[in-house]
């Protein structure tokens, strides 16, 4: 090292205040207004750092700093790789007017060996900072938002009209695991609307034919594929390994079982249902919002419930209903912006009209109201009992 | 008057309107006014012993009406009621 540098390093240390790892992270822990400041490279930060600590680069500490902190009395703990960059830093943020600051000595190599807690951040691989760079460019979602949706796992019930637009969307914005459950095979009929399904895929599985299509568009996405009608046999299997579901049925039988099952496991369910010219949706929040029993207590008798098969459907609706539902589950993925818990969406394709309706909990629901035994409700549907009268459509 | 927004189930007994004008001053007269207008439409919204049924929703303006006072709640002119039943579509 040169002379004019041991100097001016010297003469910088006199400067500024230090502190070992272990009063560093003793301070923190007990002054909740402290910051810890990392002001090493972006590699260096990628191999681990000190868990809580903000990232700012030794060449942008100047210019991003006070945006980062903005209160110039905020107890500032820097530190570096060794102890030499932090106290250069330190003396810089003194001359900006911190009058708090220290660098921690002997810098995360020392924090390192005195056991301290670090964590290594996770990252996009090249090929992911590309595919998703029109993400990571939104701040509300960027890098770490990203991470979030390719660590999430959606459950899709069904793979039909709305299931089709769902499926493909959260393929592309990288859910890293997506269920599909569907019993049914692809018809000619399907795909004026379906349009993750193919003419030379007629007569497959559907829930097939939507892990083609999505295996061809991301193979960041693992697709777990259940050829199977969801039943309360089946769907504790399935479930409870999804932190978000989408419901795109047809039918009210399963509705109600989604229904009451993501109440017990808390999980949200995006619902939507469409026929003709009318969409609706919702996003169910168990507890926090309505559930779908809130809404309706009882399925209607089969006469007041046609389904997209009897009354035929626009085939642009599913597409638009359905990626509302899937602005919806990223949403709630990212947990950003509001999602429609205790709003109900009506869409009305022929006049192109929105209308939104409040929508609130029951307290005498049976499924999550005061007085709701869920697991008995649950066990109800594992005999038979429950009573949807409308519901024996096969879908 | 105030208007009511039909459902698409309801439409084949509203001759296909989408919505009407009707007379009443609480949410019952409203379906009695409708029924009057198209028979039989009150049967498929209310229970035998008169009450909404579970499956069908009411809302005045953007409020559910079973969350307000049912089918007593008071309608003004300007107000608009959506019925709702619930919906299965998903294919």
């Amino acid at each position: 090292m040169t002379q004019v540098y041991n100097d001016l390093l010297k003469k910088t240390k006199e400067q500024i205040r230090e502190t070992k790892p272990v009063e560093a992270a003793d301070f923190v822990k007990q002054n909740r207004q402290a910051r810890l400041l990392d002001v090493r490279e972006k590699n260096e930060w990628d191999d681990g750092y000190v868990p809580g600590a903000t990232h700012i680069p030794r060449g942008f500490l100047e210019s991003r700093v006070e945006e980062a902190i903005p209160d110039k009395n905020t107890p500032v703990l820097i530190y570096c790789a060794g102890g030499v960059r932090s106290a250069f830093a330190a003396k810089t943020l003194q001359e900006m007017g911190y009058t708090d600051v220290v660098s921690v000595a002997g810098g995360y190599g020392a924090w390192k060996n005195a056991g301290l807690p670090t964590v290594k951040p996770q990252s996009l691989t090249k090929e992911q900072q590309s595919r998703y760079s029109r993400h990571v460019l939104v701040p509300e979602v960027g890098e770490a938002g990203q991470l979030k949706l390719l660590a999430s796992k959606v459950l899709l019930i069904g793979a039909g009209g709305l299931g089709a637009p769902n499926a493909f969307y959260l393929a592309a914005a990288g859910v890293g695991t997506l269920g599909i459950i569907d019993n049914d095979l692809v018809e000619e009929s399907n795909l004026q609307r379906q349009i993750i399904h193919t003419m030379d895929r007629v007569g497959q599985y559907k829930a097939d034919s939507a892990a083609k299509a999505i295996a061809a568009l991301n193979p960041d996405v693992k697709v777990n594929v259940y050829k199977e009608r969801l039943t309360a046999d089946n769907i504790e299997d399935i479930l409870p390994n999804y932190d978000i579901v989408v419901d795109g049925t047809d039918n009210f039988e399963t509705r109600y079982l989604v229904n009451d099952f993501a109440v017990k496991y808390r999980k949200p369910v995006i619902h939507a249902s469409i026929l003709s010219f009318d969409g609706q949706l919702t996003t169910l929040i168990p507890y926090e919002g309505p559930c779908y029993r809130c809404i309706y207590p009882d399925p209607p008798p089969a006469a007041m419930a046609p389904n997209c098969s009897e009354a035929g459907v626009l085939g642009v609706l599913p597409g638009i209903i359905g990626l509302l539902q899937t602005n919806e589950t990223i949403k709630t993925v990212l947990g950003i912006g509001e999602t429609l818990a205790g709003r109900f969406l009506l869409f009305d394709a022929l006049q192109t009209e929105f209308t939104e309706l409040k929508l609130r909990r029951d307290p005498n629901c049976v499924a999550c109201g005061e007085h709701a035994d869920i697991d008995d409700l649950l066990e109800q549907h594992k005999r038979g009992d429950v009573l949807i009268p409308a519901c024996r459509i096969t879908y | 008057m105030s208007t009511v927004k039909l459902p698409p189930v309801l439409r084949k007994l509203s001759a296909g309107a989408k919505q009407v004008d009707v007379e009443g001053n609480t949410i019952g007269e409203v379906l009695d006014a409708l029924d009057r207008k198209f028979p039989t439409i009150k049967n498929q919204l209310l229970t035998e012993d008169g009450q909404i049924a579970r499956f069908v929703n009411i809302y005045l303006n953007d409020e559910d009406v079973r969350f307000i006072q049912g089918l007593v709640t008071p309608v003004a002119a300007s107000d608009t009621i959506v019925i709702l039943p619930a919906m299965s579509g998903g294919r």
